[in-house]
């Protein structure tokens, strides 16, 4: 490394931070701590009188912050418990049946990676289950539209664990069920860990499936952001919209704070080896 | 956005297991890996994924909509509207517009944050913290700060000391709109870049460098072309999230000024809260068979491209 650049590359990555990050960021919170009048048109300026706390107080209510936050919950739990368990339990036999109708059911099994889900027909065989609008309805659009990417990162993490650990349980007399439970599935945590980051990632903070498949019958908390703003840009709430995107970014902030090396690793887990 | 970090890896061990006497390996896999696990995956995969899939390309040849409750077949007549008012080539090149400017915009910015904070320094380790927080926020609230930001009297105009319209330009729109999106999710592809770059082992370089190789020669001539990896899964993925793109446009512009950037989820969205479901049906076969058709090409041609390194 020059010497050049072992002295600009701090300032440099410093700088950009503050600018490309940090002005954006400062300008939500600036504008989420002002009042009506002086938010109208949002700008860096420190607002005259801190009113945060107010702020963030109307939302909450007005935005129906708890029950957005409980339907969101109850969209996300469940979908990401359907899909690690039965998305871990196709990849452990895709992974060890080498056969050409797995191979097939493989290639069927992922293809929902590449090929986007069909919004407009879904909104119409949910209408035909009686599904419509409802939280199981929505559970299971997303975990179709993610089983693919579950099972392709799982089948490929299976294949690199050694099958005789499953065979040393079978000789003791374990069925397909206690192995799976006992032996295959601790072993896979590491790989669980990364597909629930992704998906927790996607899923809590999607509107567009969310529009067509819960059309405001559910509260979530982006489709009740989406409800604040568009009620927000008419009559020029721009303190209530970045109060309303503090409230809801903060959770994922602090989990960021927290687990910074958990997400990084799982993020980019498995991408480049 | 589907699409996540495995992408890559498969190429390496996909080879099905060594099987040395296969009939009797298949009886005993027929019971201690029992078919009917695969029954509950694929059961969803069915009814929420294929099927939906399925219905598209009936329904789109009807004129399904929310004013009437019968359903009569149509044959071509939506496309042939959408052809006919220029909204399906529109849409579609938008779509293909923006999907290749995020790409690029996407790679330029990851790959220059991953030069920059390549090496792991305390602050460096911080600072890709900070870039990590846009991927981590809700499409829909960074589409809400930039429109913010970007506004006529705007802070980004103020800091410029500039009056420019930076989401009511019917050219240039579609590129800013690009740049945020691209602005989200570089945090991931900075990521991606820097867990590439630290697989290529030193020796290389070093090797390179007592060659004689200048820094830059090394940099572009052995590390770059090892990143092939990398640059394969972040274009994938980038093309693939804009392509599906649909928050940040509707946050920032919701498909305007005159519906230059307007894509096609855009226009499905619309059209389907309007009560044409037939047509938004249309445009959603239109968006699968876009990416079905590039999709694949694109995977392709990138990973021979790997495949010569």
């Amino acid at each position: 490394m020059s010497r050049f650049w072992t002295r600009a590359q701090p300032v440099a990555a410093i700088a950009l931070a503050l600018v490309v990050i940090g002005i954006p960021l400062w300008l939500v919170v600036v504008t989420a701590g002002k009042s009506q009048g002086e938010a109208l048109n949002p700008d860096l300026s420190l607002p005259q009188r801190w009113q945060l706390l107010e702020n963030l107080r109307q939302v909450w209510s007005d935005g129906e912050v708890p029950a957005a936050f409980f339907g969101s919950l109850l969209v996300v739990v469940p979908t990401v418990a359907l899909l690690l368990t039965f998305g871990s339990m196709a990849a452990w036999i895709l992974a060890r049946r080498a056969t050409r109708l797995n191979a097939v059911l493989y290639a069927l099994g992922i293809s929902g990676i590449v090929l986007p889900p069909a919004v407009v027909t879904v909104v119409l065989l949910l209408r035909q289950l009686g599904l419509a609008g409802s939280a199981i309805g929505m559970i299971g659009v997303y975990t179709g539209i993610y089983l693919s990417t579950v099972i392709f990162f799982v089948t490929g993490f299976v294949r690199t664990i050694p099958p005789a650990l499953e065979e040393a349980a079978q000789i003791d007399g374990a069925g397909p069920v206690m192995v799976f439970w006992r032996i295959v599935l601790p072993l896979l945590r590491p790989v669980l860990a990364t597909a629930t980051i992704l998906i927790c990632l996607y899923v809590w903070n999607d509107v567009f499936y969310a529009f067509f498949v819960i059309g405001g019958r559910l509260d979530t908390l982006p489709l009740n952001l989406f409800r604040v703003a568009s009620a927000g840009l008419y009559l020029n709430n721009w303190h209530l919209i970045f109060a309303y995107v503090v409230l809801m970014s903060l959770p994922l902030v602090v989990v960021l704070a927290i687990a910074q090396r958990k997400i990084i690793s799982g993020i980019t887990g498995g991408a480049v080896k | 956005m589907a699409v996540t970090s495995a992408a890559v890896r498969e190429r390496s061990p996909v080879r099905p297991l060594p099987a040395p006497d296969a009939p009797r390996r298949g009886a005993v896999r027929r019971q201690t890996h029992p078919m009917w696990f695969l029954a509950p995956a694929f059961a969803i995969l069915l009814v929420f994924f294929f099927l939906p899939t399925l219905f598209n390309f009936v329904y789109a040849f009807t004129d399904w909509s929310g004013f009437k409750s019968a359903i009569n077949p149509v044959g071509f007549d939506n496309f042939a509207q959408l052809a006919a008012d220029g909204t399906l080539l529109r849409a579609v090149r938008i779509t293909l517009v923006y999907a290749v400017l995020v790409a690029l915009f996407q790679n330029l910015f990851g790959f220059g944050l991953a030069v920059l904070l390549e090496r792991d320094t305390t602050l460096n380790r911080v600072a890709r913290i900070f870039f990590l927080v846009p991927v981590l926020m809700s499409a829909l609230a960074v589409g809400y700060i930039f429109q913010a930001l970007l506004k006529p009297r705007g802070s980004v105009n103020n800091l410029l000391g500039i009056d420019y319209a930076w989401l009511g330009d019917t050219t240039w729109t579609i590129v800013v709109v690009a740049v945020i999106h691209a602005w989200k999710w570089m945090g991931l592809s900075m990521l991606i870049y820097l867990a590439g770059l630290k697989t290529i082992p030193e020796d290389l370089i070093e090797a390179a460098r007592i060659d004689g190789a200048s820094r830059a020669r090394a940099f572009w001539s052995i590390r770059f072309p090892l990143l092939a990896p990398a640059v394969t899964f972040n274009v994938a993925t980038a093309l693939l999230g804009s392509m599906n793109g649909f928050d940040i446009v509707q946050a920032t512009t919701g498909g305007g000024p005159a519906r230059t950037t307007e894509i096609l989820n855009i226009f499905i969205y619309r059209t389907f809260g309007q009560g044409l479901f037939a047509q938004a049906t249309a445009m959603s076969l239109v968006l699968f068979l876009l990416v079905a058709l590039l999709a694949f090409p694109v995977i392709r041609m990138l990973r021979r491209r790997e495949a010569v390194l």
